[in-house]
């Protein structure tokens, strides 16, 4: 009997579906979270880019860490995450714009 | 709006409307404050409810709650690639008159409470998000601001239900920022099928329902956990793990989900159902060792704020419940004493917290989140790939004798994990436990 330990790795997996079946209502020119101006991303901000629920992080030509944010989820790793870099400032959306449960 | 309350509640979750309930009811001026559209319109969970916290606040709350199938089986599963080790429990005794379990849809359930706290005579605004507390000039909480136009309102007390991402009490200084390794990432979709392909496939009638818990090599060696729950006319199906997990693994949330789904043991399960919302939250899961001070001058944490959650028995709803009907009931005896709302006296708060199972079930467990985070490759990974393999080669007749069999069985736990390392987890299991 043998036990393997390799895992099987699947093609990567889109979000976009997922977001696409939620409710959300925009707040247009108010996100509310922003990437602050930087150099280099450090480990914690690039982590984003697969720990996000929503994918709303990726990172452009020149390396910089982008976001986002209309398919948010507001559950707020991000924030968690980078809270000791400071390199994001995180807001609840204003009253009533965000995300939309229908289920929760 | 320039009147004062006796309360202000932060929150229309479990736990700001259990404690805005019980204050309304006693009589007291109660304005609750909601972010969402409506409440529950931000609020995520599995979702189960646990009928005897509720019960104790709304006893007769099955005539008109919006429940979707009481719980008669509990299926834990343990999961490698391909295969599932897995121990049922199902009993015809939990077809109960007053059932202790139910599957609910948050948005819904939330939307029912909220119509209870309103006509026990609460004020409860929506679309407000809260953005700060408001303090004399002794440092004590008399209200909170808000980003509405003129937006600073007042009260003797202000209750936070403002759930795990609590902003407010953090920004306050009232407690500390959640670690990645505290708190865990849940990611959850909502699947649609009629409802006699529900009843059948999960081999229920009525209002029956099966809660499916499942751990393993699904997470990919860290800690976490699978599962899917019987609703109604749906499936609610998800998968969480910690957050400071995702770092290291570079796994995403909704790909560890799709990994779930399409184990051959869940994906039939699923087969045709219209997926209708994806939705994720986070679970404070760091236990008794990362509860907050839960009160001060003015003030108390109620709920996912609080960090009020055993992760073990996955239990959070009902102490957030429990928490704020406590807090409630601690407000609203001094406000009928006509005593201030000092820390001293809000203590009272902390106390009943201690008599009551929350505290006693937190500190039960206070080892345990470390134990697991600790042992997560063996626990997630190794457990459930030797269990599997265990139980493969002794269902599969060969024509190898059992002793030949039990020896290999034997080794490759003993090749695994050595004899030590088992006996040394078990060890360390079962300190965590006791």
């Amino acid at each position: 009997m043998t036990i393997t330990t390799e895992t099987v790795t699947a093609p990567p997996v889109k979000v976009e579906g997922k977001l696409y079946t939620n409710r959300y209502l925009v707040d247009a020119g108010h996100p509310h979270i922003k990437v602050k101006p930087h150099k280099k991303p450090s480990a914690a901000l690039l982590s984003l880019l697969h720990t996000c629920p929503a994918g709303c992080y990726s990172q452009n030509d020149k390396g910089h860490v982008e976001i986002a944010s209309d398919g948010c989820l507001e559950c707020g790793t991000c924030r968690i995450v980078c809270a000791p870099t400071g390199e994001i400032e995180w807001s609840y959306p204003r009253g009533g714009f965000g995300v939309l449960f229908k289920f929760g | 709006m320039t009147e004062k309350f006796d309360a202000i509640v932060v929150g229309a979750g479990p736990s700001g409307n259990a404690a805005a309930y019980t204050m309304a009811k006693a009589g007291l001026k109660v304005l609750q404050l909601e972010r969402g559209e409506y409440p529950g319109s931000k609020n995520v969970q599995g979702a189960i409810l646990y009928s005897d916290s509720l019960e104790k606040i709304i006893p007769d709350f099955r005539e008109d709650a919006p429940l979707e199938r009481h719980i008669i089986e509990q299926r834990m599963w343990m999961l490698d690639e391909t295969s599932v080790v897995g121990m049922q429990y199902r009993s015809e005794d939990f077809n109960e008159e007053k059932p202790n379990r139910y599957t609910i849809i948050r948005a819904q359930f939330d939307k029912w409470f909220s119509k209870r706290v309103r006509e026990a005579g609460a004020v409860v605004l929506c679309e407000t998000t809260v953005t700060g507390l408001i303090r004399d000039s002794h440092g004590k909480v008399i209200g909170v601001k808000t980003d509405r136009v003129e937006g600073d309102l007042f009260a003797d007390v202000v209750v936070l239900g403002e759930g795990v991402n609590g902003l407010v009490g953090q920004q306050a200084g009232l407690r500390r920022e959640l670690t990645p390794d505290n708190v865990a990432l849940a990611v959850k979709e909502m699947h649609f099928l009629p409802q006699d392909v529900v009843e059948s496939r999960f081999n229920l009638k009525g209002d029956e329902g099966v809660v499916i818990e499942a751990m393993g090599t699904v997470t990919k060696g860290v800690s976490g956990l699978g599962f899917i729950y019987t609703n109604r006319e749906s499936l609610s199906v998800g998968i969480g793990c910690i957050v400071s997990d995702f770092a290291k693994t570079g796994a995403t949330p909704y790909g560890l989900l799709d990994a779930f789904k399409s184990h051959p043991s869940v994906k039939p399960l699923l087969a045709g159902s219209e997926i209708k919302e994806y939705s994720g939250h986070l679970i404070p899961e760091g236990g008794y060792r990362a509860i907050p001070d839960v009160y001060g001058d003015g003030w108390v944490v109620v709920g996912d704020a609080g960090q009020f959650v055993n992760s073990v028995h996955r239990e959070g709803s009902n102490m957030a419940m429990t928490t704020g009907s406590l807090a409630a009931e601690t407000i609203v005896k001094l406000h009928k004493g006509r005593e201030d709302f000092s820390k001293k006296n809000l203590a009272a708060y902390k106390k009943a917290l201690d008599e009551s199972y929350v505290m006693k079930d937190l500190k039960k467990y206070k080892d345990i989140p470390n134990f697991i985070h600790g042992n997560s490759q063996t626990l997630f990974g190794l457990y459930p790939r030797l269990l599997g393999q265990a139980a493969q080669s002794w269902f599969r007749v060969d024509g190898t004798d059992k002793r030949t069999k039990e020896k290999e069985i034997l080794n490759s736990f003993r090749k695994g994990r050595s004899i030590a390392g088992v006996i040394g987890d078990a060890f360390r299991f079962a300190r965590a436990w006791r």
